[in-house]
């Protein structure tokens, strides 16, 4: 082994070592942070808190439960709305799109995501509150679907790229149609990386405060059906973590922590349910 | 809540299907008094199950606006609306005074529990002429208190809220050279200082920098003892803030016919100079008979046993002379079809 | 391991190979063995599936030009009266007085950019250090729950990020701050009072939230890369990190730029925990400890509580002003890609 040789391989132990930092780093501040909100939040968390309704203040036992739902509604919402554009747009841009119209669309998409959530906010409320004359859950639904859309679309997009073109080839070469090609062989070619994209997607917009307060609006009562305001929990923690109260602190952390676990929780589920682990979808 | 009434509404709520016949009435406004609101509505909400008053606070501006464009029932404000906005308004929108929040100086200087501030200092600091702890005009009313030679570094709100509305309006009355060139309003230009996020960004900021001076509401101060101290009213005399020093401020102020008015460094020996009322925007018209109802009924409510409620949490109690005039002015407010 | 040994058992997962003959063959197999009658049918049907597949996928990806435009009308149409108003002089006006009414929006422009970029110079060489850690050094058994925990990171509330700013980094980076002060303090970057908020503090908590995003993105982006790719460098000789740097990275390299994109928008666009760190100062300054403002701040901070016209829509103008800076540094970037790379005109 020459010389040269050897510093090669300094020079890959190095930088392999500052990954390495990197990595701790990054997981070391996650931890922290992740700690941190556990510590704080899970003295208060208990199913009283999960199952109750606010209490004012100055009452124990308060809880957050519509919130909950509420949240869970919203993103179903958000759903509906940012899943199927972002996931089907990212189909487009990279099995159809060349020129102009794909260009454009890209570039949408970076501008969107850079619009700060209480400008969607503020839009969503022109559009879907004023001309009704109330706040609803809907609207804060399709606001939080209009930020979903970003994420999911370039990261679809990105991932469906990745496979190579020979699948491509093969599957057409076999006779199937184009159609066929993108659902049966490519789509779950790169189902990883989708999913991880909407996931991602679905974990920014879980935590928004900001697009809520002028459509979801909030409510300390059960909100029923669609067309009502809605308590949602970025709301009641943002609402919580600045009065002055300690007991709402608490809870406002407790909120954070349930939070989490949710958004950990749906994760989890999904790649369980979708990704076939192992085998199948990721061989050599 | 007891658990089966939690599942059975979240099987109403999945549904869409109303389970009983609540009645939901919207507001929106000011966040200072929302602790209190939110224990008034939980409480008219006990005595009368069908009424659900949801209350968010999303801002005096937002009140406002949410008020002028309808999709609120009912609105709340630390500041009173102006001529302009009250001409926006498509059904005339009254102002009801509910209760009283003051807003106190608070700092952070070793060594030191309490200062007196004379309004010169207060407008000195926060304009930029007074600029160290050790100046005369602040020792010169604390002869006992040893304050260092170190720069001041006020602390002062970066979102627009009421309580900035308040110190505001209070320091343009004292101060002509802060009227003239900074004013009054929910956010303003302020010449120096950091700018804190609501009054836990002002009291954190405060807290954990050493030689600021910020400004806190009174609630905010008491719950997390804050050190804060005695200010001189225009009567001459240093008067801390208190429930009583600041229901005085209001009793002693002169009040017109629609509520609205500013209280800030009223008359009396006992006033408290920077006091204030917070108002309910509330339609003279309600087309809603069922809301109409439940909103004249918590009015009503809200003037006799909700202002018992007031002083546990901090907050100053209307004046009975208040209360008598606002009752009457409730029973002008019309429900239901013409 | 830097040599390739011959059974290779799948420990990195990327695009199967294998799944030409699974995936391909399973789904389609069927269909070649005539009961693709029933999933093609005749070849009419084979006719105008094909289209309408392409045109539903074409409809959905104009929505988002669309909802863009509609933001960006609203936003032009709810700012006019500060537009007559200001004119141009709103973008070198430093004043932001709501009392009387003048509104200019240069400081803010400063402190988000600043920000931004303070944020971006952290995070991007973090986040991609430690998406090469785990793709390529960790076994799945381990980057895999390692890179479900930081995407959670995405969902902490802003709020949440805020807290833990005031109550743990403000005062971490205000003795940070004395000591680079007293070393460092003749350098302009370095002058002024330590106070532990402003905007270096905001940078390097915008850093951590936007981590997350170049993480996941660039771990996911690494691990797609074929096998092909790095066998053959390997097999030409090179160490694992040459492997990496020469061949993995830039093959992913246009997916690693668009989780940048993402991270830098998201930066852009952040409210409630710069709100919390940065001072809310709107003014212009050379040091990284002093107090500062952003666009999407001010509008967290004074949305709600705007009253008057003109307020409001000096606040709308700030956020129309936000919207064309985001598309000036998008085109910026994409003109950096271009330079960068082989031109591949469907790739912008």
């Amino acid at each position: 082994m020459t010389a040269h040789d050897l510093r090669r391989r300094q020079v890959e132990r190095l930088m392999f070592a500052a990954t390495m930092l990197a990595a701790a780093t990054t997981l070391g501040v996650l931890f922290f942070l992740l700690g941190y909100i556990a510590w704080q939040g899970a003295t208060s968390v208990s199913w009283a808190f999960l199952t109750r309704l606010p209490a004012p203040v100055g009452e124990p036992g308060g809880g957050m439960a519509n919130a909950i739902v509420g949240s869970g509604k919203l993103l179903l919402i958000a759903g509906l709305v940012g899943i199927p554009v972002g996931f089907l747009g990212g189909v487009y841009l990279s099995e159809y799109g060349r020129g102009p119209i794909a260009f454009s669309v890209r570039y949408a998409a970076d501008v969107l995501n850079g619009v700060p959530s209480i400008v969607i906010g503020v839009t969503a409320y022109a559009l879907l509150v004023v001309p009704f004359k109330h706040f609803s859950t809907l609207a804060g639904g399709v606001a939080l679907g209009l930020m979903m859309i970003p994420v999911s679309l370039r990261t679809t997009e990105e991932f469906l790229r990745m496979v190579p073109d020979s699948l491509r080839e093969a599957s057409l070469a076999l006779g199937a149609p184009r159609w066929v090609t993108i659902v049966r062989v490519v789509i779950p070619a790169a189902m990883r990386g989708i999913l991880a994209g909407i996931l991602l997607s679905l974990a920014r917009v879980a935590g928004e405060t900001a697009p809520l307060l002028f459509t979801a609006f909030g409510n300390r009562f059960w909100s029923e059906g669609w067309l009502q305001p809605t308590a949602s929990l970025p709301v009641m923690i943002f609402t919580y973590a600045i009065a002055p109260y300690d007991d709402w602190h608490r809870q406002a952390w407790a909120g954070a922590l349930v939070l989490l676990t949710l958004v950990l929780g749906a994760n989890i589920l999904a790649r369980m349910v979708l990704v076939r682990s192992g085998g199948l979808g990721r061989s050599s | 809540m007891r658990r089966r009434g939690f599942w059975m509404a979240l099987l109403s709520m999945t549904l869409g299907a109303t389970a009983h016949a609540a009645v939901l009435v919207n507001g929106a406004g000011a966040t200072f008094p929302y602790p209190l609101y939110s224990k008034w509505f939980d409480e008219f909400h006990k005595r009368h199950s069908e009424s659900q008053i949801n209350y968010q606070s999303i801002g005096s501006g937002g009140g406002i606006r949410q008020i002028l464009e309808g999709t609120v029932d009912f609105g709340a404000t630390d500041g009173p609306m102006s001529d302009e906005q009250l001409g926006q308004a498509k059904v005339p929108i009254l102002h009801l005074p509910t209760v009283l929040g003051a807003v106190v100086p608070t700092f952070n200087v070793a060594g030191v529990e309490s200062l007196k501030f004379t309004p010169e200092a207060l407008a000195g600091i926060f304009l930029g002429t007074i600029t160290h702890w050790n100046d005369p005009a602040l020792t010169k009313e604390n002869p006992g208190v040893s304050l260092p030679a170190a720069p001041i570094v006020p602390v002062h709100r970066s979102d627009g809220s009421g309580t900035s509305y308040v110190f505001t309006d209070y320091l343009s009355k004292v101060s002509p050279t802060w009227e003239k060139s900074v004013g009054r309003g929910t956010a303003v230009n302020w010449p120096v200082g950091l700018g804190g996020k609501g009054n836990e960004g002002v009291a954190g900021l405060v807290k954990q920098t050493p030689n600021t001076i910020g400004y806190v509401e009174l609630i905010y101060a008491v719950q997390n003892k804050l050190p804060s101290g005695p200010v001189r009213n225009s009567s001459g005399a240093f008067v801390a803030a208190s429930l009583e020093s600041v229901t005085a401020a209001a009793a002693g102020a002169t009040i017109p016919d629609d509520f609205r008015v500013s209280i800030t460094n009223a008359p009396g020996a006992g006033a408290y100079p920077i006091s204030s009322f917070t108002w309910l925007l509330v339609p003279t018209r309600i087309a809603d008979p069922d809301k109409g109802r439940i909103l004249t009924q918590f009015l009503s409510w809200m003037l006799a046993d909700g202002q018992a409620l007031a002083s546990p949490l901090n907050y100053a109690p209307l004046p009975q002379a208040v209360i008598e005039r606002e009752r009457k002015t409730i029973e002008k407010i019309q429900v239901g079809g013409q | 391991m830097e040599t390739l040994s011959p059974v290779v058992p799948p420990r990195r997962p990327s695009v199967p190979r294998l799944a030409i003959g699974r995936t391909a063959a399973t789904s389609l197999t069927p269909v070649l063995a005539g009961r693709g009658e029933r999933l093609l049918g005749s070849s009419r049907r084979r006719r105008w599936a094909d289209p309408i597949f392409r045109t539903t996928s074409l409809a959905f990806a104009l929505t988002v030009i669309a909802m863009t435009a509609v933001i960006a009308s609203v936003l032009f149409l709810r700012s006019a009266p500060a537009r007559a108003a200001f004119g141009w002089g709103f973008l070198t006006s430093s004043t932001w007085d709501p009392v009387f009414e003048h509104f200019g929006v240069l400081p803010f422009v400063w402190g988000t950019l600043a920000s931004s970029a303070i944020a971006l110079l952290l995070a991007l060489p973090l986040g991609l250090g430690a998406a090469i850690c785990l793709s390529e050094l960790l076994p799945t058994r381990w980057s895999d729950p390692a890179a479900f925990l930081i995407e959670l990171l995405v969902a902490v509330p802003s709020v949440v990020y805020g807290l833990v700013g005031v109550f743990v980094l403000v005062p971490l980076m205000r003795n940070i701050e004395g000591i680079l002060q007293s070393t460092l303090g003749f350098l302009p970057i370095f002058a002024g009072p330590a106070y532990g908020i402003g905007l270096l503090t905001a940078g390097i908590l915008l850093a951590v939230m936007i981590v997350p995003f170049v993480v996941t993105i660039s771990r996911e982006v690494l691990l797609a890369v074929p096998r092909a790719q790095r066998d053959a460098a390997l097999a030409l000789g090179a160490t694992r990190w040459e492997t990496v740097r020469h061949v993995v990275v830039p093959y992913a390299r246009s997916g690693i730029l668009g989780s940048v994109f993402l991270a830098l928008a998201r930066a852009l666009g952040e409210t409630m925990a710069v709100t919390m760190v940065i001072g809310n100062r709107p003014e212009i300054s050379a040091s990284l400890f002093a107090p500062a403002h952003t666009m999407a701040a001010v509008l967290a901070n004074e949305f709600t509580e705007a009253t008057g016209d003109v307020y409001l829509a000096a606040l709308v103008e700030v956020a129309l002003v936000l919207f064309v800076i985001t598309i000036v540094v998008n085109a910026l970037a994409r003109l950096l890609i271009l330079t960068v790379r082989a031109p591949d005109p469907a790739r912008v």
